[in-house]
């Protein structure tokens, strides 16, 4: 299956398992390292699906996903991935907009189900 | 005058109408002295020829001036004794009695002299008892305020005097205190704080502040106490006020905290050990073979899997002690959302309309904090967007609480609005409401997610319906409790023995049994124990006793329609090896009191032995004294005595409904006792006991 997955996270030594593990999985994939960077890269690249870190300097992942839901991107799928794991967060996480909520730390194989789950058009 | 009073007023008429007499002669004498002997002769012939009837005229006259005398003397004295005792009847009985105006005027006068006095002593009287009714209402006032103040407080306080009775306890202190043998009106303090401890505590106070001691109660509940003194006017002690706080939980609390942290250090260093060894020896010895490399990456596996799922759980239970630990208070959904468009309305920024929550929810929050956090954000909203108008409302959302503010029309910048979360609150040295939001750990944030009207939300911590119901402050609820009596103040020591103490100032447990029959030699057995105390002349129906019983055999179908008890319901009930004691404990220093209660206390006292209780304690029988009160009546029965004397009878046939009504009846019993002067509980025994063998003597003794 293929697709466009944009990756937004500030820690580099994660990017570089999620990197891999999207291209292996057949998707073409793109970086962006704060939440302004992916603003841009989303416009930019028009990803199907964004891979977002909750915790980032600047603007952080609650924001990006609100501003993408507000701004016209409805049918971008989002996935906050996070070390916020308190019921809390995950419940705003989807209530601000986002369409899965994963968090660190978390087994490869589930993240790539999520991601395909998604881009097949579940819910 | 004091002295004319009968045979006196005659002599002293008789007295007076001599000196007339003697007067008469006298002149009659000087007059014939100074006549010349043939006038004397005329003289002399005229009386002689008159003499009867001059003898007899005489006599008359003296008589009558006598009678005159003596009514006139009479008249007087006798007014002025009904003066004396009219105004006796006045001083001592009856102040606005009116004196007879009747008599002579002078003493007239007098009666209105006196009349104006009484008048103006009845004045400054009426003054003075105008003046201590007001005092004592304000009294009045005070005490229920402070009363209503301390139910209401979320600190268990105990109010005891010198003596360690307790005066007042709050809510609060009954639900640290579980044990309704423990916290009551009257009951001992030392029943919770042994006395040595509370002296040392007292010991320990300095300048008016307040010492802390620790203490165990039925050796597993830990508590501390905060004792501070009341003092009098002379500065002697009167009482002590004890705060109470439960520690049991929060040492626990912090045990498992430290055990998690343990298993979190502990277990992350082993597993991190692990991983550290197995990727330091791949990386070292590359040339090793694709098994054992296999090997060493499956320990790297397996170990960073153990350290999350450990993680994971750390947080779990962390964040369940967490919230346990912050003490804010409990308060339903529908109350907070007042509370909160209460403060929104009162800042008059913007309108508020609340939509009631659809279902029954409790979140443990700082009210007043979440209040002015939500009324910061509407003021920003006000000023920033032109929102005018909010709609609030709570629902559940996952584990937590939502708090909704809606609105029509723009949401704010997303930017801005994360600005405003971290903006001081306005108004004093408050926190941000991202701090207020964080303490609770909650969350907030703005937005209008698929197409609904703008919004903010706040997610709060629900708590579990039933958790900890005694410590929930519902407002609204103004009842006020019966948690105090300041009169136990006033009460002397128990140092008099049992029979010489007055009635209205002893302890009373009246109390009923339901039993499965009514021959207890015969295998009957106690379901049932109901008991109500009273306290200084007050039923305490908030301190009530009540526990079902397990007979430990069959429940005869005839007795459940009598106290609808069905062997069901009796099924997992604590059996009377448990209850027994419990209601001893419930019964400890007071007078047992019961309707045709030498029945229930036969079945008490079979039981003793296999019980290792023992209820020593004075007995009153309400079916005694109502016959002692009513000898005319024939019918005792409790319905006919509450009947007669005006106790409204509800719940009755179950042990709790016929204590109270017991209750109702014996206050009213007492006080006709006093009436007939019989005023300690001696006088009361023996009344019964006189009773009871009339009713013997007529063979009338029946249940």
């Amino acid at each position: 299956m293929a697709g466009k997955v944009l990756i937004v996270d500030d820690e580099p030594n994660i990017v570089v398992s999620l990197q891999f593990l999207m291209k292996k999985s057949g998707f073409e994939t793109s970086v962006a390292r704060d939440g302004d960077e992916a603003l841009l890269e989303v416009e930019r690249f028009r990803p199907d699906l964004v891979l977002l870190d909750v915790m980032m300097p600047h603007r952080d992942g609650y924001e990006v996903c609100q501003q993408l839901r507000s701004s016209g991107w409805a049918d971008l799928k989002i996935v906050l991935l996070t070390a916020k794991g308190r019921e809390a967060e995950v419940t705003k996480g989807l209530a601000l907009g986002a369409d899965a909520y994963v968090t660190k730390p978390f087994s490869t194989a589930d993240l790539i189900d999520t991601v395909n789950r998604l881009l097949a058009g579940g819910g | 005058m004091g002295s004319l009073r009968g045979g006196g007023r005659w002599v002293f008429a008789a007295t007076v109408a001599a000196y007339v007499v003697l007067g008469g002669v006298v002149l009659s004498l000087l007059l014939w002295s100074g006549l010349a002997s043939d006038q004397r002769k005329v003289m002399s012939d005229a009386i002689a020829g008159q003499a009867p009837a001059l003898l007899i005229t005489s006599v008359l006259m003296v008589a009558g001036l006598v009678a005159l005398v003596a009514w006139v003397i009479g008249r007087y004295s006798s007014t002025a004794r009904r003066l004396t005792a009219d105004t006796r009847l006045v001083l001592d009985a009856n102040p606005s009695h009116q004196l007879d105006r009747s008599g002579p005027p002078e003493l007239r006068e007098l009666a209105m002299a006196v009349d104006d006095l009484a008048e103006r002593r009845r004045m400054a009287e009426g003054e003075v008892a105008e003046q201590i009714a007001a005092a004592q209402e304000r009294l009045e006032q005070e005490r229920n305020r402070l009363a209503t103040l301390m139910a209401e407080l979320a600190v268990a306080v105990i109010v005891c005097n010198v003596d360690g009775q307790i005066l007042l306890y709050n809510a609060a202190a009954r639900s640290v205190l579980d044990d309704e043998a423990v916290v009551g009106l009257g009951r001992s303090i030392f029943g919770i704080v042994d006395r040595d401890l509370l002296a040392h505590a007292v010991e320990r106070i300095k300048d008016g502040s307040s010492s802390h001691v620790t203490t165990t109660l039925h050796g597993q509940q830990l508590l501390q106490v905060q004792v501070a003194t009341l003092q009098g006017a002379d500065q002697a002690v009167t009482g002590f006020v004890l705060l109470l706080e439960d520690l049991t939980d929060r040492i626990n609390l912090s045990t498992r905290r430290d055990e998690l942290l343990r298993e979190l250090t502990e277990g992350t260093r082993a597993s991190l050990g692990s991983i550290q060894a197995a990727i330091e020896t791949v990386v070292d010895y590359p040339d090793m073979e694709p098994e054992e490399r296999q090997q060493f990456v499956g320990i790297v596996r397996e170990e960073s899997h153990r350290l999350g799922r450990q993680v994971e759980q750390w947080v779990t239970e962390s964040t369940a002690y967490l919230g346990t630990e912050w003490l804010g208070s409990e308060i339903g959904g529908a109350d907070l959302l007042a509370v909160v468009a209460g403060a929104l309305q009162r800042a008059d920024a913007v309108t508020v309309s609340v939509l009631p929550p659809t279902e029954a929810l409790w979140v443990r929050v700082d009210s007043h904090a979440v209040a002015r956090a939500i009324g910061h954000l509407a003021e920003r909203l006000h000023e920033q967007v032109g929102v005018d108008s909010l709609t609030l409302a709570i629902a559940r959302a996952g584990g937590h609480a939502q708090l909704e503010a809606a609105w029509a029309g723009e949401g704010p910048d997303a930017e801005e609005f994360q600005t405003w979360l971290d903006e001081q609150i306005t108004g004093g040295a408050a926190p941000s409401v991202r701090e207020v939001i964080e303490r609770h750990g909650g969350e907030v944030w703005s937005g209008n997610a698929s197409g609904a009207a703008p919004h903010l939300r706040l997610l709060l911590p629900l708590t579990e319906a039933g958790l900890e119901p005694a410590a929930r402050i519902a407002i609204g609820d103004t009842g006020r409790p019966e948690f105090y009596d300041f009169g136990l103040f006033d009460q002397p020591a128990e140092s008099l023995a049992w029979q010489d103490r007055s009635l209205g100032e002893l302890s009373y447990t009246v109390f009923d049994t339901e039993t499965t029959g009514l021959d207890p030699t015969g295998g009957d057995e106690i379901i049932s124990v109901g008991a109500v105390r009273v306290v200084n002349g007050r039923l305490l129906r908030r301190e009530s006793f009540e526990r079902l019983v397990d007979p430990q055999r069959r429940v005869p179908a005839g007795s459940t329609a009598v106290h609808g008890i069905t062997a069901e319901m009796l099924k997992g009930q604590p059996t009377i090896d448990t209850v027994l004691p419990a209601f001893a404990r419930y019964a400890a220093d007071t007078v047992l009191v019961g309707h045709n209660v030498g029945f229930d206390m036969q079945f008490l006292r079979l039981k003793e032995p296999s019980t290792g209780v023992r209820f020593t304690q004075p007995v009153l029988d309400t079916l005694l004294l109502d016959a002692a009160v009513h000898p005319d009546h024939e019918e005792h029965s409790l319905e006919a005595i509450a009947a007669r004397l005006g106790v409204e009878v509800l719940g009755r046939h179950t042990a709790l409904g016929d204590a109270l009504v017991t209750g109702e009846v014996f206050l009213r019993l007492v006080t006709l006792l006093q009436q007939r002067g019989i005023r300690t509980l001696g006088g009361a025994v023996e009344a019964s006991r006189a009773t009871l063998h009339a009713r013997l003597d007529q063979s009338m003794y029946n249940r």
